[in-house]
């Protein structure tokens, strides 16, 4: 009964919660309509969803939340200096993680974190060899950049979600 | 609203319009197409967080209508849309590449030095 009206529940809570931000008022009138849609948006793109796995560590998530912010500051600082120094001193490099998980929407969010992290941006998930194509702006050691990834990223989702 | 906050959200519109501005002399400096594309990526995340959690501190604190959350809603899209963004026209350039003239492969197009700008 339950799976009927919310196929998918973590989808309809951030549709609610993106509703109130969005409306930025806590009347009743607009919360039942957000409720609404909550139920509603789910239900007409059902087909278009996969299968996440589910989130197993939610406080290990917010932690991670935190840790992905604080990156996202110092590249973005390591990046700036990049840019307004000398360029030649850059050695951009494709670079090839192997990747461990196995899900194809923990490998999209690896991607779009190693994409939001200035200095690098995901190109690819090769879904028949587990490899994360990424193209970094100065990676002149590739290994440092990869066991950077995975340790930091990686691992992380792999334990938030247990996969 | 006192003089530090002020100056906090003062310090935080300079702070994503300098990094909205850095962003773009990335882009016009880089020298080829797939580290243009780390010029972007930075703009949206630094700049416009920047000037979204200031203008969240001043609306919040400026009128007595409670918290303003409402800039939290920008800030979220642009974090889910921007790397699709970047997968789609990376992918374009090696599409391009690899179907052009010069058909290098990824890995052998990642070595050649940047040129002078």
């Amino acid at each position: 009964m339950m799976r009927a009206i919310l196929p998918h529940p973590r989808l309809s809570l951030m549709v609610f919660l993106l509703w109130a931000v969005i409306t930025n008022a806590a009347s009743l009138g607009v919360l039942v309509l957000g409720a609404v849609l909550a139920i509603v948006i789910p239900l007409l793109t059902h087909d278009f969803w996969p299968d996440p796995p589910p989130l197993v560590r939610p406080w290990r998530a917010l932690r991670f939340m935190g840790l992905f912010g604080l990156d996202i500051v110092t590249a973005n600082w390591r990046v700036a200096r990049q840019i307004i120094g000398p360029l030649h001193r850059l050695s951009p490099a494709f670079v090839e993680v192997p990747l461990d998980l196995r899900d194809p929407f923990i490998a999209t969010l690896l991607g779009s974190i190693v994409s939001l992290t200035p200095g690098t941006v995901s190109i690819d998930v090769d879904q028949q060899r587990w490899v994360l194509l990424v193209h970094a702006l100065d990676a002149p050691n590739p290994e440092a950049l990869i066991s950077e990834i995975k340790e930091r990223y990686e691992q992380a989702l792999k334990e938030m979600f247990a996969c | 609203m006192s003089a530090a906050t002020e100056a906090i959200i003062a310090a935080l519109i300079i702070v994503g319009a300098l990094f909205a501005l850095l962003g773009s002399v990335g882009l016009a400096r880089l020298p080829d197409f797939l580290m243009r594309l780390h010029g972007p990526t930075k703009a949206t995340t630094m700049g416009v967080g920047a000037t979204l959690l200031a203008s969240a501190i001043f609306f919040s604190l400026q009128d007595s209508e409670g918290i303003s959350l409402h800039e939290l809603a920008p800030l979220f899209f642009l974090f889910i849309t921007a790397p699709v963004t970047a997968h789609l026209l990376a992918k374009a350039a090696l599409h391009r590449q690899s179907s052009g003239r010069n058909s290098g492969q990824p890995a052998q197009t990642g070595e050649q030095e940047p040129g002078p700008h």
